[in-house]
This record gives C-alpha cells, sequence and structure tokens, in this order.
C-alpha cells in the first residue's frame, strides 16, 4: 500500500488538470489487485474512469501492459474486463492506437471459459472496426493468425470468428493466408475447433469473393457436412443458408444440394432437426425451382420422421413453407405434396408434434382458399378441436381469426362450442385461464347473439372459479366484452349478474363484485356507475368481513373519478369517514389512502368548475363547500394555509400518536410517511368544510 | 510402455459391480428437491433406430452350436451372426415376437459359446463379429425425452430394445475376454472410428448401458495399445464439451472410473500431456453444475494424480480455489471433502504454498451461513495430518484464520457451530498462546484499518468520479451527452494536450 495515503489527500487538493500525479498508477493497481472478488470486480468495471485519471498515454504505457501481464483472476473479472476493452479505443488515443488493446484481449481470447472468449473475441471484432486497413495489417491480422495456431483449443476456437472482420480489407496476398488459415481450422482434430469454424463458415463465406466461395468455401462445407460427429454436421446446415445466397442456380445444384440432400437424410436426428429447423430459411436461399424438386420431397419426409423431435420441428414450418411456394401452381403443390402428410400428422402419436401442428395449420386457409379450406381443411380442424391435448385445442382456437377471414367462424362454431366449453371446465387452470384470455376474440368472431347464448354463462361460471388467477382473468375478460358489446350490453346482462353476487355468503365472491366494479365502472360510464354500481359498493361497507370492507375503499378510490362531484360528496365521503374510523388496521388504512385520492379529485372537480363557471356569479353554488376563491380574497387564503398548517401539524401528532401503538401489516409498519399524508389531506379537507360553513 | 493397467483396480464385469473405490458422495440433506414434482406423463418412448431395415426375411431357428461337427461350427457361427445382425422394433412390443425370440436365442447360444468354448475364435470371425456387434449398439441415441433430466431425481429412460442390446453387450464383453481372443486381428476392425462411437454411447440415459460400456471401453483400453492415447484425447475432448458447451453428457462418472484406473497406471515421470489433462480439464470439470453426480470418481482421479505426483498440488489446489462454488452450498460440501481428501496426502513442502489461500477459503466457508459448509469447514481441525500441518505453520495459518473465526464465534446463528469454533480457538490457545494473545489484541485495531481503508477507497473513487467529470465538462460544453463517446472525445483531446 505505498501510495495508500495518495487518496485521502488527492481530492481536497486536486484542482486544474494536473491531477494526474496524484493518482499513481501503483494506488490504482492495488485496486484491480484487491484480495475481495467484488472490489476488484468494481474496479474493474470502473476501468475507463481509471484510465481517464491517468491519461492516453499512461494508459497505453503503464495501465494495458499490467492488464496483459498480471491479470489471472477469476472468470467474472475477466468478462467485465473483456467488456471494458472494446470500448477503450477512446482511452488509449483513438484509432491510431486502438491496437494497444489488441494484447490484452488476445490473451482474454485464450482463457478457457467461454463467456469469457466470447466477450473478448466480441470486442476485438468492434475494435477491428476501429484499425486503419495498415494497422490491421500490421497488428490484426498477425493476431488472428496467431490464435489460428495456438496450441489449445480455445484461442483457435475464438480465432474462427475473426477471420470474417479482418479480410475484406485486407491485401489480396494477405487474403489468401488468412483463408489458409481458416482452411485449417476447418480440418482441425478437435471437435470444438470444427464446430466453431463450421458456425462461422456461413459469415466468412458471404465476404468471400465469388471464386474463393466455390472454389475453397464449398469444398469445406461438404467436409464439415460429413464431419464424423453429428455436432459438426448440424452446424453445416446453418452455413448452407448463407453459402446458398451466394451461388447461382447452376453451382447450387451441383456443388451444394448433394450435401443438403444427404444432411436431410442424416442418420442422426440433431441433423435432420436442423434441416427442418432452418427450412423456411433453406427454402428461400435456394429458390422456388430446387425447392419444388428436392426440397418438398424433404420435407416430406421429414414430416414422418421417425424422431418426434423432427416432425414437430417441421411440423412448425407448414404454413411458412406453403406461403413461400410461387403463387403459380401453389395451390397444387400444397393439396397434392403437402396435405396428405399434414392429415397424418393430426392423428400423430406425440402430442407436441401435434400441437406444434395445430399452432400453423390454420394459416392454411387463406393460401388456400374458402373451397379447399371447407372442404379439406375443416375436417382437419375439427379434428383438432376435439384432440385430447388440450394445448392441441388451444393453438386452435387461439388461430381462428384466420379461418374468420376466409370461411367465417359459423362453419366451425358447432365443434367450437363444445371443444371451449371443455377447456373452460378443464382441471388445470392454467388452460382455464388460456382460454378465457382468446374469450373476447372469440366473442368478436361470434358476435354478440351467439356469445349471449352459448358463452355469457362461462365468463360468469368463471368468476366464481376456486383458483384466484381465473377470477382475475374472468374479470379482465368481462370488461374487454363490454368494450367489444357496449354499455347497452353490459347493463342488461353482465351488471346485474355480477351485482347479485355481492350477496352471496362466500366473501371471496362478495369480493369478486367489487374486483369486477373496479375494471367495469371505466367501460360502463358514470351513469351505470353512478346508479347502479355505487349503492351496492356502499352497502358492503357495512359488511362483516373486513377484506370485503378495505376493498370497498379500494373500490370507492378507483371509482372516484368517474363519480361526479355530489356523489363523492354526499355519498362516498362519509362512507369511507365511517370505514376511516373502522377498527381494522386494513380498513383504516385504505379508507384514508382513498380520502386523500377522493379530496385530491374534489378539488380539481372545483378548480374545472370554477374555470367553467366564470361568468356566473360567486356565491351562486353556495351549495358548495369549496367556494370558488376570487382574485380579491388572497388574505382569505393566506390565512386559511396559515390554519391548514397548524391543523395539518396537529393530523401530523395524531397520526405519529396512532400508528405508534399499531402492530398492524407490515404495510402500516413502513406506511408512516403515507399515512401522514393522508392526514394531511384529511386535514385540509375538514379545513376547507368548515370554512364553507 | 508408459500406461500399465494394474489387474487390482481393473473393473469387474457390471454382474458384480465393484469398480468404484470410492464411496459415493454422502446425501448433504435429507430432503429431496423436488420430491414434490410430479411425474410427467410418460410419452410414447421414441425409437433409438433410424429406419429399420424394411422387414424383413422371416428369422427361422438354426440348428444349435454344439450340435453340429466341428467342421460346420464356423459356417454355423457366422451364420448366426448374421442372424443377430437383424435389427427390431421393441417400440412395438407384439411385432414379430418370433423373430425376436429366435434373435434372442441365438444370441445367448453366441454367448455361451464364445465364453466357454475354445478355439471358436478364428481369424475369419472377427469382420462378422465387430459387424454383428456395431449393428446393435451403434445408434443415434434419440433425444432425451426430458430436456432438464437430473439423474438424480429423475427415473432416466431404459432402452427398449435391452433384450437383445444386453446380450450383445454381454457377449462382447466376452469375447474381449476370451483367452483367444487376439488384438492384433482385432485391431484392424476395432479402429478409431469404432472407439469414437463407443464413446458417443456413454451419453446414453440408460445406466444399464453405460455399465456395460465402462467395463467394455475398460478391456479395450487394455488391450489396443495403439488406441489408448486416441481413448484419452476423445475422453478429453467429450469432457470440455461436456464443461463449455453442453453441461450435459450422461456417462461422465463411467468415464472418470475409467480415467481414475488409467490415471493409476501412469508410468512416472507424468507427461505434460496427462498434467495438462489434469489441469485443463480433470479441474474445469468442477465448475459444472451437475458435480454431484460424478464428484467421487472426479475427486478420486485427482488424488490419484497427487500420488503420483506431489508437485501438482499447487496447481490442483489454485484450480480448486479458483472454481469454488459461489452460491451452491451443496457444492461447496463437496469442495471441502474433496480439499480434506487432498491435505491427507499432501506434503508438507507443498502444503507451504498454498496455505494462506487456502486457509482464507476455510475460514470464509466458516463463516457460511449455510451451517453445514461451515461445520465441514470445522472438521478439518478433527483430521490429525491437517491439525499437525497447521502446527507447524501456525504463524501463517492463524493470521489467516483468526479474525474470521473470532468474528463468528460471536455471530453465527448456529449453536453447534459457535461450540465448534469454541474449539477450534481452544486449540490455536494451546498450540501458541503467545500468538494467540497478539492476535486478540490486534484484532480490534484490524478492524479499525479496514474501515479506514474502505473510507480510503471511497474517497479515491469519488475523487475519480469528480476528476472524470471536471474532464468532461472542462472540454465539452454538453453535460449531458451520452458517456461513451464523451470519454472517447475527452480522451482524446487530452492525449493532444
Amino acid at each position: 500500500m505505498a501510495g495508500a495515503a495518495g487518496p485521502g489527500t488527492g481530492p481536497g487538493a486536486a484542482g486544474g488538470d494536473g491531477d494526474d500525479s496524484l493518482y499513481p498508477i501503483a494506488v490504482l493497481i492495488d485496486e484491480l489487485r484487491n484480495e475481495d472478488v467484488q472490489l476488484r470486480l468494481n474496479s474493474i468495471k470502473k476501468l475507463s474512469t481509471i484510465a481517464l485519471a491517468l491519461g492516453v498515454e499512461r494508459t497505453r504505457t503503464e495501465l494495458l501492459p499490467f492488464l496483459t501481464d498480471t491479470i489471472y483472476d477469476e472468470d467474472e473479472v475477466l468478462l467485465a474486463l473483456a467488456e471494458q476493452l472494446g470500448n477503450f479505443t477512446g482511452l488509449v488515443g483513438g484509432p491510431d492506437f486502438a491496437h494497444c488493446l489488441l494484447p490484452p484481449l488476445e490473451s482474454l481470447a485464450t482463457v478457457e471459459e467461454t463467456v469469457v472468449r466470447d466477450k473478448a473475441v466480441e470486442s476485438l471484432r468492434q475494435i477491428s472496426q476501429e484499425h486503419t486497413p495498415v494497422a490491421l495489417e500490421a497488428h490484426f491480422v498477425p493476431l488472428v493468425k496467431r490464435l489460428a495456431s495456438g496450441d489449445w483449443f480455445t484461442s483457435r476456437t475464438s480465432a474462427c470468428g475473426l477471420f470474417s472482420v479482418c479480410y475484406p480489407r485486407a491485401s489480396n496476398a494477405v487474403k489468401a493466408e488468412i483463408r489458409q488459415h481458416f482452411r485449417s481450422l476447418c480440418s482441425d482434430d478437435t471437435p470444438m475447433v470444427r464446430r466453431a469454424a463450421a458456425s462461422k463458415l456461413g459469415e466468412f463465406a458471404k465476404v468471400l469473393e465469388l471464386d474463393s466461395v466455390k472454389s475453397e468455401i464449398v469444398p469445406l462445407f461438404t467436409n464439415l457436412a460429413s464431419d464424423e460427429q453429428d455436432s459438426v454436421r448440424l452446424l453445416a446446415v446453418e452455413a448452407c443458408v448463407s453459402i446458398a445466397q451466394l451461388l447461382s442456380q447452376e453451382d447450387l445444384e451441383a456443388l451444394v444440394m448433394p450435401t443438403l440432400r444427404q444432411a436431410a437424410e442424416d442418420k442422426s436426428w440433431r441433423v435432420r432437426y436442423m434441416v427442418a429447423d432452418k427450412f423456411s430459411e433453406l427454402q428461400k436461399a435456394v429458390g422456388p425451382k430446387i425447392t419444388l424438386n428436392d426440397l418438398i420431397p424433404a420435407f416430406q419426409n421429414l414430416l414422418k420422421d421417425c424422431e418426434a423431435e423432427v416432425r414437430a420441428a417441421a411440423a412448425h414450418k407448414v404454413k411458412e413453407l406453403c406461403e413461400n411456394l410461387p403463387a403459380e401452381g401453389r395451390e397444387t403443390i400444397i393439396m397434392n405434396q403437402i396435405l396428405p402428410f399434414i392429415k397424418e400428422l393430426v392423428s400423430d402419436t406425440n402430442q407436441h408434434v401435434k400441437s406444434a401442428l395445430a399452432s400453423v395449420i390454420m394459416g392454411l386457409s387463406t393460401i388456400l382458399g374458402k373451397e379447399n379450406t371447407i372442404e379439406h381443411l375443416l375436417p382437419l380442424f375439427l379434428a383438432q378441436l376435439k384432440d385430447e391435448c388440450p394445448e392441441v385445442r388451444l393453438n386452435i382456437i387461439s388461430n381462428l381469426d384466420c379461418v374468420n377471414e376466409v370461411i367465417g367462424i359459423r362453419q366451425l362454431s358447432q365443434s367450437l362450442l363444445p371443444a371451449i366449453v371443455e377447456l373452460a371446465e378443464d382441471a388445470k387452470w392454467r388452460v382455464r385461464l388460456a382460454i378465457i384470455e382468446y374469450m373476447p376474440l372469440l366473442a368478436g368472431q361470434l358476435g354478440m347473439e351467439f356469445f349471449d347464448e352459448k358463452l355469457n354463462s362461462l365468463c360468469m361460471a368463471w368468476l366464481v372459479d376456486h383458483v384466484y388467477a381465473i377470477r382475475e382473468a374472468a374479470t379482465n375478460n368481462l370488461m374487454k366484452l363490454v368494450q367489444k358489446f357496449g354499455t347497452e350490453w353490459a347493463q342488461n346482462t353482465i351488471v346485474p349478474k355480477v351485482l347479485v353476487m355481492a350477496n352471496d355468503p362466500n366473501y371471496l365472491h362478495r369480493m369478486t363484485t367489487l374486483f369486477c366494479i373496479n375494471v367495469l365502472s371505466e367501460a360502463c360510464g358514470q351513469e351505470i356507475t353512478t346508479k347502479q354500481m355505487l349503492p351496492i359498493v356502499l352497502k358492503m361497507a357495512g359488511d362483516q368481513v373486513a377484506n370485503v370492507r378495505f376493498n370497498v375503499a379500494k373500490s370507492l378510490q378507483k371509482i372516484g373519478p368517474i363519480l361526479d362531484t355530489d356523489a363523492l360528496q354526499e355519498e362516498v365521503k362519509p362512507v369511507l369517514q365511517k370505514l376511516g374510523q373502522d377498527e381494522d388496521m386494513d380498513v383504516k388504512y385504505f379508507a384514508q389512502e382513498a380520502i386523500s385520492a377522493v379530496a385530491q379529485r374534489l378539488r380539481k372537480l372545483d378548480c374545472s368548475a370554477k374555470a367553467s363557471e366564470e361568468p356566473s356569479a360567486r356565491g351562486a353554488d353556495k351549495n358548495h363547500f369549496l367556494r370558488p376563491r376570487g382574485p380579491g380574497e388572497d388574505t382569505g387564503k393566506a390565512h386559511r394555509e396559515r390554519a391548514a398548517r397548524a391543523v395539518s401539524e396537529e393530523a401530523v401528532e395524531a397520526a405519529r400518536l396512532q400508528t405508534r401503538p399499531s402492530k398492524g401489516p407490515a404495510h402500516q409498519l413502513h406506511g408512516n410517511t403515507r399515512d401522514t399524508l393522508a392526514q394531511l389531506e384529511i386535514a385540509e379537507l375538514v379545513h376547507f368544510s368548515q370554512s364553507g360553513d | 510402455m508408459e500406461t500399465k493397467l494394474p489387474p487390482a483396480s481393473t473393473p469387474t464385469s457390471p454382474s458384480s459391480p465393484g469398480l468404484s473405490p470410492v464411496p459415493p458422495p454422502d446425501k448433504v440433506d435429507g430432503f429431496s428437491r423436488r420430491s414434490l414434482r410430479r411425474a410427467r406423463p410418460r410419452r410414447s418412448h421414441s425409437s433409438s433406430q433410424f429406419r429399420y431395415q424394411s422387414n424383413q426375411q422371416e428369422l427361422t431357428p438354426l440348428p444349435l452350436l454344439k450340435d453340429v461337427p466341428a467342421s460346420e461350427l464356423h459356417e454355423l457361427l457366422s451364420r448366426k451372426l448374421a442372424q443377430c445382425g437383424v435389427m427390431f422394433d421393441f417400440l412395438d412390443c407384439v411385432a414379430d415376437l418370433k423373430g425376436k425370440e429366435v434373435k434372442r436365442a441365438a444370441l445367448n447360444e453366441l454367448v455361451e459359446c464364445v465364453g466357454s468354448t475354445r478355439g471358436v475364435l478364428i481369424e475369419p470371425v472377427y469382420p462378422d463379429i465387430i459387424r454383428m456387434i456395431s449393428v446393435n449398439i451403434f445408434r443415434t441415441l434419440p433425444p432425451s425425452e426430458n430436456p432438464e433430466f437430473d439423474p438424480e431425481e429423475d427415473e432416466p429412460n431404459l432402452e427398449p430394445s435391452w433384450p437383445h442390446l444386453q446380450l450383445v453387450y454381454e457377449f462382447f464383453l466376452r469375447f474381449l475376454e476370451s483367452p483367444d481372443f487376439q488384438p492384433s486381428v482385432a485391431k484392424r476392425y476395432v479402429d478409431q472410428k469404432f472407439v469414437l462411437m463407443l464413446l458417443e454411447l456413454f451419453d446414453s440415459e440408460d445406466p444399464r448401458e453405460r455399465e456395460y460400456l465402462k467395463t467394455i471401453l475398460h478391456r479395450v483400453y487394455g488391450k489396443f495399445l495403439g488406441l489408448r492415447a486416441y481413448i484419452r484425447k476423445q475422453c478429453s475432448h467429450i469432457f470440455l464439451r461436456f464443461i463449455y458447451e453442453l453441461e450435459h453428457f450422461n456417462g461422465v462418472a463411467e468415464l472418470l472410473e475409467i480415467l481414475g484406473s488409467i490415471i493409476n497406471g501412469f508410468a512416472l515421470p507424468l507427461k505434460t500431456e496427462h498434467k495438462q489433462f489434469l489441469v485443463r480439464v480433470l479441474i474445469p470439470l468442477h465448475s459444472v453444475k451437475s458435480l454431484s453426480v460424478f464428484h467421487a470418481q472426479l475427486a478420486y482421479c485427482v488424488v490419484q494424480f497427487l500420488e503420483k505426483d506431489a508437485t501438482l498440488t499447487e496447481h490442483v489446489i489454485r484450480g480448486l480455489l479458483k472454481y469454488w462454488p459461489k452460491t451452491c452450498t451443496q457444492k461447496e460440501v463437496m469442495f471441502l471433502g474433496e480439499m480434506e481428501e487432498i491435505l491427507d496426502v499432501i506434503e508438507p513442502s507443498q502444503f507451504v504454498k498454498i496455505q494462506e489461500p487456502l486457509f482464507k477459503q476455510v475460514a470464509r466457508c466458516v463463516s457460511s451461513p449455510h451451517f453445514q459448509v461451515a461445520e465441514r469447514a470445522l472438521y478439518f481441525w478433527n483430521n490429525e495430518y491437517i491439525l499437525s500441518l497447521i502446527e507447524d505453520n501456525c504463524h501463517t495459518v492463524l493470521p489467516a484464520v483468526f479474525g474470521t473465526l473470532y468474528q463468528v464465534s460471536k455471530e453465527h446463528w448456529n449453536q453447534t457451530i459457535v461450540s465448534l469454533i469454541y474449539n477450534v480457538l481452544k486449540t490455536f490457545m494451546e498450540m501458541n498462546g503467545k500468538l494467540f494473545d497478539e492476535l486478540t489484541a490486534s484484532y480490534k485495531l484490524e478492524k479499525q484499518q479496514e474501515q479506514q481503508k474502505a473510507r480510503e477507497r471511497q474517497e479515491l473513487w469519488q475523487g475519480l468520479e469528480e476528476l472524470r467529470l471536471r474532464r468532461l465538462q472542462g472540454t465539452q460544453g454538453a453535460k449531458e451527452a451520452p458517456l461513451q463517446r464523451l470519454t472517447a472525445q475527452v480522451a482524446t483531446s487530452g492525449g493532444q494536450s
């Protein structure tokens, strides 16, 4: 701790720009070497600050060498370092000095831990762009070569990610060398390196000249695609997409297709899965002609593969595949070459396959048009709607809108209904939850009449589900339905049923009424809220269960903004004040919260009333406790404010006294300030009403 | 010959599993973590064989091997081997029952024959035998039905074709163990590619299959000298992939068990290749999430290395300290266990090199709020040998742990831990009363110094932060522009001035 005294005096004495010397590198390095990992990590994360304190030159000559030579640390620290260095170009003096950052990043690119290595490579890629072409060849390319011929697999793996960033800007001679290095990594002894090379093959191909792609990349691709390890072969499929985009149709047919055909029939399901997973990309890359000749048959095989994983991946791609077929002749191809296989999958033994298919199959109807949909797809939809696996049924229902556009939903309604009813009563609440979420969509598609007749009772039944999440979702569902069908419908069908529940013997159901009112009030508007809902809420303030009572307070706070001044003043406020005196701590707390909100609302109403009623006489609204103030009453206002402050101080005292002995729920224990604020609001309210009299 | 397999540690055949000389790790707690988790419904088991040979000629029973004259024996043998190369669909359990039975009987007979009859294994049958074995056992393993398969909690998926597969493995094993077996002939067929595919099968979820594979690979390693280096290399590739890419491979424990006996046979001095394997593969294996599945075997390998070459101790202990678990207490207990195993065989000259960082870590463990970790660390003081090492080096060890022990003795919630610490402190007092008194006296002072240092650190960073802000303002009018760009500009202009 040679410079331990430095920082103590540093900040105080520091002045001007000459304060670099006050932070000797030794002190900073001590921080970077601290025994505590967390402190080391903190220091590394502020490396840019340290560099800034040192200035560019000392960062280059002192900090970076230290980082390069002496850091053998926890991977977490190394990761932070690798990340920092990617943005360090400015701190070492700009692009001319960017190469100074290469040595530490080079050693980070060779460490064992993958995340550190990957981050170092990412930073190196970033920095490579900041190099001048000369510096790139003088510093960066040699680094890539060193990594590519490192003796442990980690450095060679890292090298794979750097070829594509330095190749385009290198001179021809250097380019040849870079290609040579990449070639040797593709046939590396270690599968880890071959995997890294295979995963970068496509990216590298894109920056190469077309001739080199044909003469060098294609053979590499062919080799990797027939590697002895399936983990390498499957990565070649990915590269195939990029390479195919670069070649002409003839070259494609001659150079790439044999390998791709082979991959689609690989003996390892992982490779076949990869082909299925990348199918749409492959289809776009090879173009329509090869798709018809080669990919469609390959796809048929994937759809009837022996591994469910592969079938599911292929099933997922059905819609995209059909969409991307050339419009001309599309219908025939789908009808003759795809649909028969889809029909098989509808009764697959594996539920993942069926549900993958169900998630896309509806999309085919827009492609095939009305008649084909009715004749060929509809039976499949109906079969899937009756599937034993709920996920399959849900996937069909969630995509109903596609079909609706083509044939209208009526065609399905006969089968739809039993499926919905069954899902609505499924033993798993997550399934019930999922179907509730589609209700607004279904309501929109089926229309009000059908809905009232068949589904309304379901929606009401969910309100008394024994799982809270379902009741909650059912409540929100009602709001969305009201938004769809309008307030009149709400008044006639929903609201009465909801309000009846207020008398239910089960307090959970009574609370559901309140929750419904919370969300419905806004959708239903002021009139319904005031006339139908408010009386019920107010009545429930006398409920014997405290949970219901404090939810009354919360509801009143929620619906406050919808009510008018009269209702607030004459109905809501007295009830809240009564609840504010409740024996239960929670009820009291929420009543106070509501009172303050209502008070605010009233003041706002008052202001707007004042603004709109400007022309009318000052004393006209004598009924209002909040009399609009004229400009001449300023002294009065000041007086009132003083008084209010006095009262509020009392209120604070009162609040303190009140809350001190309380042993209420947690929110009250740390809710003192809020309570006090609530009290203050009350105090103001009380004061104004007194002065109004 | 640089490697030899001592017969004492060779695995026995799977029927009497006695390969593991190391006891399995103690269950750390009695609660099963996910005991309440509902068993997921079994999906229909997917096939492990891609595309059965389109069935198929009807299998008809052949005469028994023992019933034919010696002159016709080999002809019949190769017909039986061909018959056993026909594959059946075991997912459909009623399909082709007769054929399955014929193959089963033939396999049984082959097992019997190769194990007991001398003079059967002549050169021409080798390719037929290896072909039959390859056709049966080499397959792409099916996708795991449970992506987050936990070997400790979940039931493994058993191989449906086991009734045949087991007999094939048994036959393979007896073939390798037969007194007539000639490695010089077999090596033409059991080549690198064969071994690679054999190693890939270790990922099988079926423990019965892995057990057979383990014994078979062990025999292969023993008999085919030319494949040894290749097997070691491929094993380390599997481990490296497991550590850095997948975190999933079912056969790690089995491979480590084989390696344990391989390491045991390493000749001295150790080759660099072997040391590198220890440092770059075995030590990083400790960082894997599912360590508990193979920790016993791994610790055995590590200790084997140290018994061979004590100079590796420092590397190993520093490696373990580097990968010391941060959040998983179960793993921490395992690390402490392994550390004690290492300390049991450590040479005093090596102990001196690592005592300080090691005991700082032990002290951190003692202060762990998880009492099992603290307890496991404190048990070190029950170990006579460790205690003697501590005593010999008490001037270094005591200061490294004293502060923590002293503090924890006052603060730990668990009474057992507190009383264990008191015992430890008492041993210290008896060990060197004078040093103990000095440390007690300086404890408070050190605490104050620590606080002072923390304050200084804070001031340092505050100063740096102010400096940074000043520079930003000094060179740039704007104060709220993005920081990255600003620092870059500031630094550039700073370099010019």
